[in-house]
């Protein structure tokens, strides 16, 4: 910010409205993590008090890692994300360039098609996926799961990406012509870089729902080599008794590979390399 | 030979005919400048020469070759774009070589034309960086000096210069034509700048509304235009067109003077009140209300100490008028 611009004022006051939005959305994770140190008596006496020597346990850990199976949902559900992710990117900002990028018959059309992905929840169809995905005999495989989110994730990255790549600046794609890239190449190594902030804001949104969801794990692969952390982490929850300590110990878990992923996404967000390129 | 030859070149946009019949010959070395309202179709025109957009109908001719098929990167031209459009993660150096490394150039080559295009635009100590780390005038010679390293028999320029400040603009203008001179190529010119257009020109083609108006040199449009457009086109500050101010015009007859042609004269032939005067030191141009109601720009060689609201009368030299019928058209003197 422009240092003359600068009022100690506003600069409190717009640091305190963050911090205090930073409490509120920090609060229940830390609850969470706190607790996942007690034993379940503590948790239940005094769930807000931080674990001391004589409330603290790792029973919670204990119970998930001899859970067997915990490190295969870890990691089915990276699988899941990661190559999701990827999917959504690379055929979102494939399809966001066609339709930003060159006039054909039905471009219009075509663009408001896949903005009604975004209106209409996915979920409705699940009786009908489902269907699909036994005829053709994905049940209980990743690749149902990665399919299902990879459609429910594209409607919204095309719609953002597409808006992005009209910005683009269309000098920049000619100029790359006449230097004889190809269409692939303007794509890949003109466009796909000056978007990298939109590619980054599409990747947070769209990873935060596939990790934690329940409902397609459960219907599409709920066998055992394909339960996923959030779908795994339900046996601790019985229709009478719930494990507490060990719910709140594989949630505790399952919140650092998504924060990684978001530190790494959000670099991408903040290095700007645009500035420069056209006038 | 002939660098480009344009025959009935057409282009719509869905249902907008933005160039009608599009009839042009560059010959080679030759500078060509496209100048015009905005909106009137030169950069189409350029991009399409350029093969940039596709034209709906006509041929277009490069060196021997017709182009209407031929992608851009194998037209034998490099094109200067007025936002510069430099690949903003590649350095100087890169920016300048990668069409060359896309036709497959060994390495030697490109070596030698980056070191010679930026020897000869003074970019030598700027390979290294990247482009958000230059100036506007030194990007803008990153971009000229990629089009030269390219070697192309057609250089195309869309206003190059038009981001640039005054003092700047001088300079690279000046370094263009000296460009021209060195490289004698073939160049392609787009610009809205009057003195651009007339000081760096072989041959100006003036555009309206996607049609051409007229092509000549800078000095035949300016003494002989073809119809009132272009002369009210090209001159600073424009012609004064006058139907009602002076006796004897036939009706329908509109006269045409360069504000250069007024002179103060006391029995001169126009009458009226000044209501504006501007100084420029070399120049005073005065803002002349008619007693018929018409207004008229003068340009006074040197300082005049004439003061608004004043009444003057102006007097020209018959043989600097111009004359347009009803549709616009110029009509020699003896006609009128
Ligand atoms: N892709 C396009 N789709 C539809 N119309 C277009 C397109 N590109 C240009 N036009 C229209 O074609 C006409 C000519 O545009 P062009 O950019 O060639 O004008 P110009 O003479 O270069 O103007 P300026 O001096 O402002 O740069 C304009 O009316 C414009 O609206
Ligand atoms: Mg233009």
């Amino acid at each position: 910010m422009n240092k003359a611009r600068r009022n100690p004022g506003t600069t409190i006051a717009a640091h305190g409205a963050l911090v205090l939005y930073t409490l509120i959305a920090l609060f229940p994770v830390f609850v969470i993590l706190i607790n996942s140190f007690k034993t379940r008596k503590a948790i239940f006496r005094e769930p807000m008090a931080l674990p001391n020597t004589e409330s603290f346990s790792m029973i919670g850990y204990e119970t998930v890692l001899k859970q067997g199976d915990f490190f295969l949902y870890f990691q089915n559900s990276m699988i899941v994300t990661v190559v999701s992710l990827f999917l959504v990117l690379l055929f979102g900002a494939m399809a966001a360039f066609a339709l930003a990028e060159y006039r054909f018959r039905g471009n219009t059309l075509m663009g408001l098609y896949l903005a009604l992905g975004i209106m209409i929840p996915i979920r409705i169809g699940t009786v009908a996926i489902l269907e699909m995905m036994v005829a053709t005999g994905l049940v209980n495989t990743l690749t149902a799961l990665i399919l299902v989110y990879t459609a429910q994730g594209l409607p919204l990255a095309v719609f953002i990406l597409s808006a992005f790549m009209k910005g683009v600046s269309d000098d920049l794609k000619n100029a790359g012509r006449i230097d004889g890239l190809s269409e692939y190449m303007i794509f890949f190594r003109l466009v796909l870089p000056l978007v990298r902030p939109a590619l980054a804001t599409v990747a947070v949104f769209n990873m935060i729902p596939i990790w934690n969801d329940l409902w397609f794990p459960l219907i599409l692969a709920p066998s055992e080599e394909t339960k996923t952390l959030t779908l795994g982490s339900q046996v601790f929850i019985g229709q009478f008794v719930t494990d507490w300590n060990a719910v709140l110990s594989a949630l505790s878990m399952a919140i650092l590979p998504v924060m990684i992923l978001y530190v790494f996404f959000s670099r991408q967000l903040i290095r700007g390399i645009t500035s420069g390129a056209v006038k | 030979m002939t660098a480009l030859k344009l025959e009935n070149v057409n282009k719509s946009f869905g249902s907008v005919h933005v160039l009608k019949d599009i009839n042009l010959t560059v010959e080679e070395g030759e500078f060509v400048v496209f100048v015009g309202p905005s909106g009137c179709g030169k950069s189409t025109l350029l991009r399409v020469i350029a093969g940039l957009e596709d034209a709906t109908s006509g041929t277009i001719t490069i060196g021997n070759e017709v182009v209407n098929t031929v992608p851009p990167a194998k037209r034998g031209i490099a094109m200067v774009f007025q936002s510069y459009a430099l690949y903003p993660h590649l350095t100087v150096k890169d920016n300048m070589a990668l069409g060359l490394k896309q036709e497959g150039q060994p390495k030697s080559i490109v070596e030698e034309r980056v070191t010679s295009a930026s020897r000869m635009l003074d970019l030598d100590q700027y390979l290294t960086r990247r482009p958000a780390e230059l100036s506007g005038g030194q990007r803008q010679r990153v971009a000229i000096g990629r089009a030269i390293v390219r070697d192309p028999k057609l250089f195309l320029f869309d206003e190059p210069l038009s981001n640039l400040d005054a003092a700047l603009r001088m300079n690279t203008r000046v370094e263009i034509a000296a460009l021209h001179r060195t490289l004698s190529a073939s160049m392609i010119y787009v610009t809205h700048d009057q003195i651009e257009a007339m000081t760096l020109a072989d041959k100006i083609v003036v555009l309206r509304d996607g049609r051409i108006e007229q092509v000549g040199s800078p000095m035949e449009l300016y003494n002989n235009p073809a119809n009132r457009f272009v002369a009210g086109f090209l001159g600073s500050p424009s012609m004064n067109f006058l139907d009602r101010s002076v006796s004897g015009l036939a009706a329908g007859r509109t006269l045409g003077i360069r504000p250069e042609h007024l002179t103060l004269r006391a029995d001169g032939q126009l009458s009226g009140e000044v209501t504006h005067v501007e100084r420029l030191g070399g120049d005073t141009n005065l803002l002349v209300r008619t007693d018929q109601g018409e207004t008229l720009t003068v340009r006074l060689f040197g300082q005049n100490a004439t003061e608004v609201g004043s009444r003057i009368s102006l007097g020209f030299d018959a043989a600097a008028a111009f004359y347009f019928d009803d549709a616009d058209q110029r009509i020699l003197p003896a006609a009128a």
